[in-house]
């Protein structure tokens, strides 16, 4: 097989986010017996149940008095287990095009090409993208002398790095890039740090060996010439401008969310969200449908409950496209023995 | 109650408070564009606010977890806030505070 058609995949239905919603959808579609593929540009399941706020409790999920972010990811990910999905992380969904055959093909940014009679927007606040900072001619230097990610490693051996921020992942690439790295600067907002202990500890011990250096300031100005950056401006809080000379910058400050290309797709669009029915949660365009925080109706409450809702009742629809000549029947998990099996419920106990 | 909300643009809007409303909530129930993405759980720093500096002794200090935050705001300054954490009461009756960049739907 070639590298190509490794990544060709026909299936049921494309689901664009990972988050709560986009998982329970998974469920719904799998007890009608529709396979799911998902892209997400992070690169776990979760979506901001994972990324913003994994540790936090979310007190209004029916059944759950109270359940983290990475609580909630984690059951569902098992409840969906039996469906067998097919995970494109780290990818974003670049573009979506018609197929003569009447299907989808949606192509991502990595190169994927994924083919489907349904599509699925559950892509909530869009996707994460890294935030950047206030700086004139940031633009001139971003993909060249300047990253907001590292994707290879080798790209930053033997360079002078200076990383900008104080949180984990600022940390963590301080950590793995100062072996190969010709120099190693590290320069933060304020004294503390926000990332794990265990890796501050680590920094410091690199900087008492004289391995690294570390500073306290933000980023005022790059200088360089060509996209090449030879120094940066930073000032701490009350005092005087100073340099510091790099010829790669890694700017680490979050992610925030961003609609991105779903805005190209062609659909009919209401600040930044997709509108839908609030019967199948399909948009202007048949075989699409959007669920969770990124759709749009009369009405609309932004709730992981909400989603769940939507995705029960776009899969009612999304049967009719996958499955044109079946009769769609309404079963309950409880009584079921078909759903029993799909879910690889022991029924012979009961 | 009231409080003063300068968005963006520069335009100054008086809104209705509520006791225990955390100046977030008022900001976005009222309409004014402010991204909070993460919907108050101090988790992303998108609904940071500059606070006028007649307010700043009145204010209740920060918390680790806001201060942590805060290195991923944008164009931060001392008197910079995330309006998540700035819970209404009497005192703060007439809070001036303008929305800073960073923080666009």
């Amino acid at each position: 097989m070639s590298a190509m058609e490794k990544n060709k995949h026909k299936t049921d239905v494309i689901i664009i986010g990972a988050g709560p919603v986009g998982l329970f959808a998974v469920f719904e579609l799998g007890l009608l017996d529709m396979q799911a593929h998902l892209v997400d540009i992070l690169d776990r399941p979760g979506g901001q149940c994972a990324e913003l706020y994994p540790e936090k409790p979310i007190y209004d999920i029916p059944g759950f008095p109270v359940i983290t972010g990475q609580e909630l990811t984690d059951n569902l990910m098992k409840q969906i287990e039996p469906f067998e999905p097919v995970f494109h992380l780290q990818q974003m969904a670049e573009s979506l095009t018609k197929l003569d055959n009447g299907n989808w093909e949606l192509t991502t940014d990595e190169g994927t090409t994924l083919e489907a009679p349904v599509i699925v927007i559950a892509a909530g606040g869009g996707s994460f993208t890294p935030k950047k900072p206030n700086i004139p001619d940031l633009e001139d230097y971003e993909g060249k002398s300047l990253f907001y990610a590292v994707r290879k490693m080798d790209q930053f051996k033997d360079k002078n790095i200076l990383i900008a921020g104080g949180g984990d992942s600022a940390l963590d690439w301080c950590l793995n890039l100062q072996p190969i790295a010709k120099s190693m600067q590290l320069v933060r907002r304020r004294p503390d740090f926000r990332a794990a202990p265990d890796s501050v500890s680590k920094m410091r011990k690199l900087e008492e060996a004289g391995k690294m250096k570390s500073y306290v300031g933000n980023l005022k100005e790059l200088h360089g010439e060509g996209g090449q950056l030879h120094s940066v401006t930073v000032q701490a809080k009350g005092e005087e401008l100073y340099t510091i000379e790099c010829d790669t910058l890694l700017a680490f400050y979050g992610l925030t969310m961003k609609l991105g290309p779903i805005a190209n797709f062609g659909l009919n669009l209401h600040e930044n969200l997709i509108p839908v029915d609030t019967e199948k949660f399909e948009t202007d365009t048949t075989g699409i449908f959007s669920i969770g925080d990124i759709n749009s109706y009369a009405g609309k409450l932004k709730l992981i409950l909400s989603g769940f809702h939507e995705s029960a009742l776009m899969a009612q629809q999304a049967f009719r496209y996958v499955y044109p000549d079946k009769k769609l029947r309404f079963q309950y998990t409880t009584s079921s023995s078909s759903l029993q099996e799909k879910l690889g419920v022991d029924n012979k106990a009961a | 109650m009231k409080i003063f909300v300068t968005d963006i643009g520069g335009k100054e809007h008086e809104l209705e408070a509520l006791e225990g409303w955390r100046v977030m909530e008022i900001i976005k129930d009222y309409g004014l564009p402010l991204k909070a993405e993460c919907g108050g759980a101090c988790c992303c720093a998108t609904c940071h606010v500059y606070v006028d500096e007649a307010w700043l002794p009145k204010l209740h200090g920060m918390q680790d977890e806001e201060e942590d935050m805060l290195d991923e705001a944008i164009d931060i300054q001392d008197n910079s806030r995330l309006s998540c954490q700035l819970l209404m009461s009497e005192e703060l009756d007439g809070l001036k505070v303008t929305i800073a960049p960073g923080t666009e739907l």
